[in-house]
């Protein structure tokens, strides 16, 4: 049986709102000529939002097996998707093309949102698997299969628009871009994870070597991207969202905002139908108690 | 541990004997992959070498389970009581050695086969002990845990291949640097990632191991 | 310490099924105890509980006051688990199978395996791994044994090397037997317990 403590989601509700607004509100405001910065300097904004974004998603992921998570879980991916609506048609409609790119650097408005988004779902799998390594609760096992799976999810459609930006662009479909290869790695490798899930039916055992095999995969992420990066160095810089207008980081950061609530609702959501499983296995009835006597 | 860990391997020494064949099976049938270009063998021939080399991994690693399975003679062994990490690093290195021999044994194949006769032994035989290394230790992890399952065959690879990319990609190139020669020492650089990442997975898995077969 | 083996409500599931329920029993110093039951009845599992092959999903179990959940390697020093599974490896042979565990030489005398003890154990008869096996649990000079099914395959010598070995064990170890031969190992023990289903009856 799940247990339903209450837990207020106002302080998460102010965190993302929070977020959102120095991510994007503030930017959308001024290019109608309103000015809600109070005063705070651009470089300032970026870093509560980004700051506040996290915690605030960390906070409703660690709120999901409590009372009111279900109803936050699905205000989080309508909040999400109203998000992602409006900086896609930002970004498709109103930001003006770009200077060298042209039309099809547009893709960059889903296709760095899914990064930053799909790697903090691999990073928070791969705390997950840290605290059930040392706590044993199952409610850590259910989280890490929720974001492993969204995790791969993302990474997986980050592959695939970075093949699509990539055949306009470099004129084929895979570049082995260190990004890319890490990404596809990774795929592989959660993949791997996901399916080892698939074939182990003992709970615990299923629990402790899927965290085992996370920690060691994400171990693996930072290796396989500098090895990559020797092997082939020859990309383009990333562009760093300061030094473009606000015109280009506009539905960058909408679009951001958006696949984060969406991603922390799915997580929210599909962590508690894993939950609800993992209780089904776990929790058998006890015989019911005949008489004991201590000896024959 | 260690000494059971040889003993055990020097037991089934026909079965070194038939994954060496694997192996140089597969370097064989690689270069039906190229055609008879000389030139191009000998490029690619230190990813071939790799290649057999992996592929052959999986077959020693899990074949390193089999005798801890069938009695379960690991559970009577931590029941002694012994370490979890004693076990592990008797049987990794068990397994490492095994693999550099595997590795060992097969240049002479890559060199006919490919007329890739290696320009640094020394080089050659570092990356081998080096890469043989990364592979064993994440490799005998993995096969400890999926030993105990029924889809054994395919999820060792499966959880393995995408992992050991960076230390493959650096033997690879570590090697091929050493087979076609190396003007500008960058092969320095690729041994410094390949024992970066022996380092990071042989303390790793070491400490995780225990809690992969305690039940 | 009066008693040596204490189960305090020790539950253990496979998949659904409960193989252990809410089972106490408490063994004291230097008994021998019998544990009977028809098969599947969690003989086996309560002895794998006991010598922390496996872990209790509910309660506790002592063993010479040591916690099978949490001091895991005191209770290890402590036992040794005659189980159905005999723990070898196959390509090895008896001497160096047993030298894992200490000195083959005087235990391999005793089961009466001296003359075959250079042979690989997979030419072994069941029987023979059966004795190979009650080597091991000597060599590992436990004070707490624990016997699942000591009798299942040996010969009517063989079952007379086993009493032999529990009576000169008895008094310096504890001794925590699961058997089908209740008749046989009533005679001479001292607790007995009958789980069914389970349970403890």
């Amino acid at each position: 049986m799940i247990v339903m403590r209450e837990r207020s989601i106002v302080p998460g509700i102010v965190l993302l709102l929070l977020a959102a607004w120095f991510g994007f509100a503030v930017a959308l405001a001024n290019h109608y000529g309103l000015d809600v910065s109070f005063g705070i300097s651009t470089g300032l904004q970026a870093a509560i939002a980004a700051i506040a974004g996290i915690v605030g998603a960390v906070y409703f992921l660690v709120s999901d097996n409590l009372g009111p998570s279900l109803k936050a879980a699905r205000l989080l991916v309508v909040l999400g998707i109203a998000c992602f609506l409006l900086g896609s048609w930002y970004g498709l409609f109103v930001a003006p093309p770009e200077k060298f790119m042209g039309q099809v650097q547009r893709i960059m408005y889903v296709h760095v949102p899914t990064a930053w988004n799909g790697l903090l779902a691999i990073t928070f799998g791969f705390v997950c698997a840290c605290v059930f390594l040392f706590k044993s609760d199952w409610k850590w096992d259910a989280r890490l299969e929720a974001s492993i799976e969204v995790g791969v999810l993302l990474s997986f459609l980050l592959c695939c628009q970075g093949a699509i930006w990539a055949k306009p662009t470099w004129g084929v479909w895979w570049d082995w871009d260190p990004r890319l290869t890490t990404t596809a790695v990774l795929v592989f490798a959660f993949l791997g994870i996901l399916a080892l899930r698939r074939f182990v039916e003992d709970p615990l055992r299923r629990a402790v070597w899927s965290s085992v095999a996370t920690i060691i995969a994400y171990v693996d992420v930072p290796i396989v991207y500098f090895s990559v990066k020797w092997w082939n160095s020859l990309h383009q810089q990333q562009s760093s969202p300061q030094t473009v207008s606000s015109q280009f980081y506009l539905p960058l950061r909408m679009n951001a905002f958006g696949v984060l609530f969406i991603m922390t609702g799915f997580i929210m959501l599909r962590s508690r139908i894993a939950r609800e499983r993992v209780e089904q296995e776990l929790a058998p009835p006890l015989p019911r108690a005949v008489e004991m006597q201590e000896a024959v | 541990m260690l000494r059971k860990e040889l003993l055990l391997q020097w037991r089934t020494r026909a079965q070194f004997m038939a994954v060496f064949v694997f192996g140089a099976a597969s370097l064989l049938l690689f270069s039906f992959a190229i055609g008879p270009n000389s030139v191009a063998l000998r490029t690619f021939s230190a990813g071939f070498l790799w290649l057999g080399l992996l592929l052959s991994s999986t077959l020693t690693l899990s074949e390193s389970f089999h005798a801890e399975m069938e009695n379960r003679a690991l559970e009577g062994l931590l029941l002694i009581p012994t370490s979890p990490q004693a076990i592990y690093y008797a049987k990794t290195i068990a397994n490492w050695l095994q693999l550099a021999l595997l590795g060992i044994a097969l240049v002479p194949v890559m060199v006919v086969l490919y007329d890739a006769g290696p320009q640094s032994i020394g080089r050659l035989l570092l990356v081998i002990l080096l890469g043989s290394a990364g592979l064993s230790a994440p490799g005998t992890l993995y096969a400890g845990m999926t030993a105990q399952l029924r889809a054994k065959q395919t999820l060792l690879p499966l959880l393995f291949f995408p992992l050991i990319v960076p230390a493959l990609l650096a033997s690879v190139k570590a090697t091929s640097l050493a087979v076609l020669g190396d003007p500008m020492d960058q092969g320095r650089s690729w041994i410094t990632l390949l024992s970066a990442f022996v380092a990071i997975y042989w303390s790793l898995c070491g400490l995780l191991f225990g809690r992969v077969i305690e039940e | 310490m009066e008693f040596a083996v204490d189960v305090r409500g020790v539950s253990r599931r496979y998949g659904r099924r409960w193989a252990l329920a809410e089972v106490s029993l408490a063994v004291p110093t230097g008994a021998v105890a019998m544990i009977a039951g028809s098969n599947g009845s969690g003989k086996s599992t309560l002895l794998r509980i006991l010598a922390t092959a496996i872990r209790p999903d509910l309660g506790d179990a002592l063993v010479g006051g040591f916690s099978v959940k949490k001091e895991r390697e005191d209770v290890r020093r402590l036992t040794a688990l005659l189980s159905h599974y005999s723990y070898l490896y196959e390509a090895l042979n008896a001497r160096e199978n047993l030298s894992l565990f200490g000195d083959p030489n005087a235990v391999l005398a005793r089961v009466g395996l001296a003359a075959r003890a250079e042979d690989p154990i997979s030419s072994y008869s069941a029987g023979m791994r059966k004795r190979l096996s009650f080597a091991r649990v000597l060599l590992q000079q436990p004070k707490v044994v624990l016997l699942d099914e000591p009798y299942g395959q040996l010969d009517p010598e063989g079952f007379r090397l086993v009493d032999e070995v529990v009576s000169e064990l008895r008094g310096k170890a504890t001794i925590v037997m699961a058997t089908h031969q209740v008749e046989r190992v009533g005679k001479f023990a001292d607790v007995k317990f009958e789980l069914a289903q389970g349970r403890l009856r």
